[in-house]
């Protein structure tokens, strides 16, 4: 075997500028493969880490009849909070918010809303809530870096709220912009507007009442509670599982592509060898080798492809992918018209299993591409072989 | 003895003055409310960059229900809309689909208009819903009015209070304006052209504005109106809005 491999590294070497050629096909498809499974698991976890500190917490009691995507809901979906998750949330563990429907008339445009009601003092959330803690008679309110761009609204800016309370009577305040915060969750930001949650409970004749519960722990089992449904954390990030599932079958795609332009090289390669190697083949089966001895001979020669590829990917590829890692990709569209968890700059993450896996599958496909041709060794008549007649 | 005649006379009168705002509020709705109507209007709609019309026919029956078919201008042609109670459909001719409006939707103008499809779902009677006061008379386009103050006698007015001028010979509404709970203004209307139809003083033409936003508001102009008429039962259904 090692002479296999000596010997194998000596062919390969002395083919000189064709092997290089497929090398450096082979070691860019390592390097595109490992980058883009990077990315993917980088916004795998920024998205879920982005939605964890921002919208979700470490999982949220919904009220029953809460539907964030049907706004038939939203009017109806409000209950007093249970006393066990308002003692949490008297310890900072959970955070209860209101959500009623409303307008907002910026430069006399009106645009509909959510107003969420949220404790000033919650530090469960990043939200800057700290921001709606004022004592001076003003409604203050905060909104996201893209509710703020639709309504071009600024700090410091008062705008007129307009909302129905429980009894379906209008009614309309102006509130003062406190703060605008930049998130990569849409959610939390387009559409929403932020007030302190005991003013919009008066405001709305809900007082005491929530629409949906945030809490702090992840790890607690929490029990079934009447007219709220419990909402793990892994089921509010189920939308980013899926995305990122149907983005990696379209990135297989581009796997697929990719290493069928570096695999159709070696077969070539193999298959020329094979070709002009005929009297080589035949010396060695004339000094005893066996004909499988020989197919595996030419394999590993083309498996080492993967090996050399390994190798200039690691020389030029590693740089590469930890500058990524550290600058990250900033997509060349406007990321929040994905209507997802995802920021405009992804930082990729590589772990130990990505590389080696991806190392592993590259050196297998390439093994099979180099043994493929090479079966046809196993066919020859020696004799001929060695007079280096076609066959 | 001063304090007490005074104290009497201030409630006999408080007690008219209700009383006789109540009365007056009555007859507004006489001339306002009824049984059924039919109509056909047009719609202008003020806006910075110019206006547009839109025409349209309707039917209603008492507060509950509604049909509006839009005539003009083309690309509104065939739009209907039903309102049965607290549910509201808009069929489209051009996707040939009927949605039921909900939520956010309901907030929304109509057809671009001051008027948001809300505003449109609720038409009780001002007595049903407000206890009135008269707070003052004023002159209005030249005729007298009283100036009266409503304020919500029920939990779920769509406006806690408002301030309605009555022609005082006529007993229509020269003008409105409709307040939030907190006080603030939200919507004004001006109301003229006043004709007698069928018995009834009725104002023809409505200017709606939206106090909260931009624009010279709404124009709406009864061409055409008739009370108490028979309408087909089949025109309130949900199959109407295809045919």
């Amino acid at each position: 075997m090692k002479l296999a491999l000596k010997l194998a590294y000596r062919n390969l070497i002395g083919a000189g500028l064709r092997t290089w050629l497929n090398v450096v096909v082979l070691s860019f498809s390592f390097v595109t493969i490992i980058w883009l499974k990077g990315v993917m698991t980088g916004w795998d976890y920024q998205s879920k880490t982005d939605m964890t500190n921002w919208e979700i917490g470490g999982g949220q009691y919904w009220h029953n009849s809460y539907d964030p995507y049907d706004p038939f809901s939203i009017n109806d979906s409000h209950a007093a909070i249970p006393e066990d998750l308002d003692a949490l949330a008297k310890k900072g563990e959970a955070l209860p918010m209101l959500l009623i429907q409303g307008s907002i008339f910026p430069e006399g445009r009106m645009m509909p809303v959510t107003i969420r009601g949220v404790d000033p003092d919650q530090t469960l959330l990043y939200l800057p809530t700290s921001k709606l803690d004022t004592t001076d008679g003003i409604v203050p309110a905060i909104i996201g870096v893209q509710m703020a761009k639709q309504s071009r609204l600024n700090e410091g800016d008062f705008v007129t709220l307009r909302w129905r309370d429980a009894n379906g009577t209008f009614d309309a305040t102006d509130v003062m912009i406190a703060a605008i915060f930049s998130a990569n969750v849409p959610a939390v930001d387009l559409g929403q507007i932020y007030i302190p949650l005991s003013t919009l409970q008066d405001f709305a004749l809900l007082p005491g009442e929530a629409t949906l519960i945030t809490l702090k722990n992840e790890e607690m089992k929490w029990p079934e509670k009447e007219g709220w449904i419990f909402k793990s954390k892994n089921e509010l990030t189920k939308q980013v599982d899926e995305m990122i599932k149907t983005k990696s079958t379209g990135q297989n795609v581009i796997y697929g592509i990719l290493l069928l332009l570096a695999m159709l090289a070696i077969f070539d390669t193999q298959v020329m060898s094979i070709f002009r190697r005929q009297k080589e083949i035949g010396t060695y089966v004339a000094l005893g080798y066996t004909r499988q001895e020989v197919v595996g001979l030419f394999t590993v020669e083309g498996s080492m492809h993967a090996v050399l590829a390994a190798l200039l990917s690691a020389a030029y590829g590693m740089p590469f992918l930890i500058w990524m890692a550290k600058v990250g990709w900033t997509m060349p569209i406007d990321a929040s018209e994905f209507g997802m968890a995802i920021a405009q700059t992804l930082y990729p993450i590589y772990t130990v299993g990505l590389v080696v896996g991806t190392v592993i599958m590259v050196t297998i496909t390439t093994a099979i591409v180099s043994y493929l041709p090479s079966r046809k060794i196993a066919k020859m008549n020696p004799t001929d072989a060695l007079r280096g007649k076609l066959q | 003895m001063k304090t007490t005649i005074l104290i009497l006379f201030t409630l006999v009168f408080s007690g008219l003055n209700a009383q006789n705002a109540e009365q007056i509020l009555e007859k507004v709705d006489a001339n306002m409310s009824s049984e059924n109507r039919v109509f056909e209007s047009s719609m202008t709609i003020l806006g910075r960059r110019g206006s547009r019309t839109i025409t349209s026919r309707s039917y209603a029956e008492g507060t509950k229900k509604s049909f509006t078919e839009y005539l003009s201008p083309a690309s509104e042609k065939g739009t209907k809309m039903l309102k049965l109670d607290k549910q509201l459909w808009i069929y489209s001719p051009s996707t040939d689909r009927t949605i039921q409006l909900s939520g956010h939707m309901l907030k929304q103008s109509v057809m671009g208009s001051d008027l948001s499809y809300e505003d449109m779902m609720d038409d009780r009677k001002l007595t049903d819903v407000y206890e009135a006061v008269i707070s003052g008379e004023e002159i209005i386009n030249g005729r007298k009015t009283w100036l009266l103050t409503l304020t919500a006698r029920v939990s779920d007015a769509t406006y806690y209070s408002q301030k309605v001028w009555i022609d005082t010979e006529r007993f229509v509404p020269l003008k409105q304006e409709l307040y939030a709970k907190s006080g603030k203004l939200l919507k004004q209307t001006k109301l003229s052209e006043v004709i007698k139809v069928q018995g009834r003083w009725f104002p023809a033409k409505v200017i709606y504005k939206d106090m909260l936003k931009q624009g010279d508001g709404t124009e709406f102009i009864m061409t055409k109106i008739s009370f108490d008429q028979k309408i087909p039962e089949h025109i309130f259904t949900k199959a109407s809005l295809k045919q």
